[in-house]
């Protein structure tokens, strides 16, 4: 197998598992239980971008494509931590509000 | 060279790309959020970086080398943090671990034993 044939056969198979990686993390968002465990998918679902983006920069040559990978995972970065504070205010603005004990579980 | 390094960067794209699938497969199928933290932000994080290695050994040229590593880094650096808060987060607002967890520090009546 010439290096070329080996490199085109693991880019597809890469390709393969990547959508298969997608689909299992997607079910994970839409089932839940929790907005963390939602919030959490979206995290690994950039993760699994900045791998597409990636292996289409091997495919086609286009070494921009790099770039847009690491501002991909700059701007992941940023909204998990922008969700992690929003799961922290939402607590503290039910929590304000009223004073029986809170019981996320099931919700979101 | 150019073949040797276009099979280094084959087999690190089918690497990478397995660890990304075992990141989903244990978002998908561990018990609780604390624990599918684990597959996300360790496998997860080696997955995508090992792709981005990977296109550096393809590319083979400084300036994408540099830019790849990087990347990695800024992926290493970033994982924990954003876990870390997420976590913090998520147990400070009342979300319970899963029942089978035998340790947990952050409880005040496992503190008080030591």
């Amino acid at each position: 197998m010439s290096p070329e044939q080996f490199l085109d056969f693991a880019i597809a198979v890469a390709l393969g598992l990547l959508s298969l990686a997608m689909l299992l993390v997607t079910w994970r968002i839409m089932r839940g239980p929790s907005l963390p465990d939602r919030i959490l998918a979206l995290d690994m679902l950039v993760n699994i971008g900045i791998g597409y983006i990636v292996i289409v920069a091997i495919k086609t040559g286009f070494m921009l494509y790099l770039d847009i990978a690491i501002s991909l995972g700059l701007i992941g970065f940023l909204a998990t931590i922008a969700f992690a504070r929003f799961v922290l205010q939402r607590w503290r603005i039910r929590t304000t509000n009223h004073s029986q004990p809170n019981n996320p579980e099931g919700e979101g | 060279m150019t073949a040797l390094m276009s099979y280094i960067a084959g087999v690190l794209v089918l690497i990478g790309a397995v660890f990304t699938l075992i990141a989903a497969i244990g978002i998908l199928r561990l018990p609780d959020l604390y624990t599918r933290m684990h597959a996300a932000s360790k496998a997860g994080t080696l997955g995508a970086g090992l792709l981005m290695v990977s296109l550096a050994f393809y590319a083979f040229d400084a300036s994408v080398v540099l830019r790849a590593m990087a990347g990695v880094l800024f992926l290493l650096l970033t994982a924990p943090v954003s876990a870390h808060l997420l976590a913090r987060a998520a147990y400070t607002a009342g979300y319970k671990p899963a029942e089978i967890t035998s340790i947990n520090e952050l409880d005040p009546k496992a503190k008080s034993n030591d």
